[in-house]
């Protein structure tokens, strides 16, 4: 069972660029274990420490200034989360802190690997995304996933709809496993395989 | 109604609506590797589930793995790697699936294993937590990379909840240049239309230039359909395929039922797509990556742009409208799932023939699976890269990627023939060049970026 996403509010790390890939979000060289923790001092590690092997801290990248600690959102341009499928990087994200990212456009499967591990990925209109970038830091932000809106205290009269799939949001705002889900369809599936058995046996026969 | 390749593949595979937009979609065949699927099957088991149908998931060693020739069975290419490995084995061991292990002989990088194995057959619907599953498209299975999660949601259930992507046709008409290959079309694409070009499509590649190339430069384009935004390549499989596919299918199969259904698997005359591209073959030259992003790529002859990105300008140790070809190299790569299959190896080898790698340049190459591998010793070529004064490695992922452990030095300029030249892909500083595996052998020779009609004109100049 995952936290229910319902709403939230937090400091935004603005993170300026196109096509910060996974690579970038979580480098190869820190997945080290076989598991989906202890990866989030690894966000991002190539920019965050001047020397990643001695955790030596770059003061002057985004996350680590001071008006920044204690970031659960992040703002980028577009393609966010492209490259490698790799889902650590949103478990890199979740476990640093990151609840939401609000970008111009994300890699299609980083996108669904936000959803399903709680992390909520808002797609803003590029000029949209350029005005919350220009406020000066902090920004504040808050979302509401049930009404699908988001508010940022710099920019009182402001207030934005983002567009995110029904099923997306009731994954999100409901805490919900997909599997759990899919296997209350296990007699539809099974008919499905019996029919297809006949029709492509080839692709059963594989032991 | 007319129906596109896709929407055959997508209909003959989809369970039921599963609201939203999308549907349920079977499984044929699911691939992990150590790197993504260890997590996903430790995962599933913590959650108390079983695979539902292990008989058709796979895991296979190849993204840790050294690559050192006369490897240990657990050995990997980075520190503490070990175990992805040893985890992976033991997991798929007690899940029941089949498992191709570092040392069996039918070992290698997932997407060149699974076509040699018959892992993959035309018509599946196949997936993998890896990006560049989108390869096996070119059998004409519908074949996209996955999240870890959806693996696991995979195993358990036999299916996945998808909703059906947009289509574009990529059209390619005319001969190709001489010294010309797939990865040239690739490149060429990315860079005139951009790594968002594809907009998340399930691209279909046609046309006479597509439909001349070889198995695996079908293979090599529809590799390279992920650097191109898209969300899975395919390809009406042509007689070639057919026969390849047949020699794989299981035993006590009907093939003259197999044979039938696969036929089928070609778009109707009329389909209609949500967005087409043509392009003529005669516009393509031998093509290389200047930046940090595969659509950031030239003609060999070409300047980098004068608008070029600071940010890429400065990683790549590069100027403005400065010339590539002539620039001095460290290092150079042939291998991966891209270029790492046997048609590469002896086109690099014809270059390499009677040549010597230039001082100061390391140059490896890591053949793309143990059959791949095979077949190359058997024809000598081994013995040609290893004259030539390259590593011949052990088959896997090898230098593709950085997972810590050796590399290139930081900032040393390598021409390589993967499919992804991000800051940092092959270690930290290192500047990459992706382009074909003929230019990566003459590049190599030259010690600097250079095609194989060049080589003559360096060495006469040396003389
Ligand atoms: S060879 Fe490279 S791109 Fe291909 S699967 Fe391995 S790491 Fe990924």
């Amino acid at each position: 069972m995952l936290e229910p996403f319902l709403t939230h509010e937090g400091t935004a790390a603005v993170l300026m660029r196109d096509n910060v890939d996974t690579d970038q979000i979580i480098p190869s060289r820190e997945m080290k274990t076989v598991s989906q923790q202890g990866l989030g001092e690894g966000l991002f590690a190539a920019e965050r420490y001047l020397d990643p092997a001695a955790r030596r801290v770059d003061p002057d990248f985004v996350l680590n200034r001071p008006e920044q600690v204690g970031s659960t959102i992040l703002i980028s341009g577009e393609n966010f989360g492209c490259g490698s499928s790799r889902e650590h990087a949103v478990w890199a994200l979740k476990e640093y802190g990151i609840r939401a990212v609000i970008a111009k456009s994300f890699g299609e499967i980083f996108h669904g690997n936000c959803i399903r591990n709680g992390v909520l990925p808002v797609t803003l209109a590029p000029a949209q995304v350029d005005q919350l970038a220009a406020i000066e830091a902090p920004v504040r932000i808050s979302i509401n996933l049930e009404d699908q809106i988001l508010y940022c205290s710099a920019l009182p009269d402001w207030s934005q709809r983002f567009e995110i799939g029904e099923f997306a949001r009731r994954l999100l705002t409901e805490g919900l496993d997909p599997i759990t889900l899919t296997l209350t369809e296990m007699d539809r599936i099974e008919a499905f395989q019996a029919r297809d058995a006949e029709a492509r046996p080839w692709v059963y026969a594989n032991d | 109604m007319a129906q596109s390749l896709f929407d055959k593949l997508w209909a003959q595979h989809r369970v039921c609506d599963a609201g939203d937009g999308a549907d349920l979609i079977a499984i044929d065949r699911l691939l992990l590797h150590e790197r993504t699927g260890s997590v996903a099957l430790k995962s599933l088991a913590a959650q108390g589930l079983a695979v539902k149908d292990p008989s058709r998931v796979y895991a296979i060693m190849d993204h840790i793995v050294s690559f050192r020739r006369g490897r240990g069975r657990d050995e990997a290419r980075s520190p503490g790697g070990e175990a992805f490995i040893t985890e992976t084995r033991a997991m798929a061991q007690a899940a029941g699936i089949h498992l191709i292990d570092t040392d069996d002989p039918s070992q290698g990088i997932v997407h060149v294993a699974a076509p040699e194995q018959g892992i993959v057959l035309p018509g599946f619907s196949i997936v993998c937590p890896d990006s560049h599953t989108c390869s096996l498209g070119a059998f004409g299975a519908m074949a996209w990379g996955i999240g870890s999660s959806e693996a696991e949601h995979v195993m358990a259930t036999g299916v996945l909840r998808a909703t059906k992507p947009k289509q574009m046709r990529v059209q390619i008409d005319g001969r190709l240049r001489h010294g010309c290959s797939a990865k040239d079309i690739a490149l060429y694409l990315i860079a005139k239309y951009g790594t968002a070009g594809g907009k998340r499509c399930a691209i279909e590649f046609c046309g006479s230039t597509v439909t001349a190339l070889s198995l695996e430069g079908r293979l090599t384009l529809c590799n390279m359909a992920v650097e191109f935004a898209a969300y899975s390549a395919v390809m009406a499989p042509d007689e070639t395929v057919l026969a390849y596919a047949t020699a794989r299918l299981p035993e006590r199969t009907n093939r003259a039922a197999a044979t039938a259904h696969w036929q089928g698997l070609q778009s109707d005359a009329d389909a209609a797509f949500d967005y087409e591209i043509h392009i003529d073959a005669a516009d393509i030259s031998p093509q290389i990556s200047w930046g940090t992003s595969p659509e950031e790529s030239l003609a060999l002859g070409d300047t980098v742009p004068i608008d070029a990105a600071a940010r890429a300008l400065d990683y790549m140790g590069l100027a403005a409208g400065q010339r590539l070809s002539g620039l001095r190299i460290e290092g150079a790569f042939i291998g991966s799932c891209t270029n790492g299959r046997l048609s590469d190896l002896q086109a690099a080898a014809a270059v390499l023939r009677g040549r010597r790698v230039a001082q100061g340049v390391r140059a490896v190459c890591v053949p793309g699976s143990q059959s791949v591998r095979r077949e190359a010793e058997a024809l000598g070529l081994d013995r040609i890269f290893i004259e030539a004064g390259f590593e011949w490695g052990a088959p896997g992922c090898a230098m593709c990627f950085y997972a810590g452990g050796e590399t290139f030095a930081p900032q040393s300029r390598i021409v390589s023939s993967t499919n992804r030249n991000f800051e940092g892909r092959q270690g930290p500083g290192v500047r990459t060049h992706i382009t074909s595996p003929v230019i990566v052998a003459a590049s190599a020779v030259a010690g600097a970026i250079c095609a194989p009609v060049d080589l003559s004109i360096v060495s006469e100049a040396t003389v």
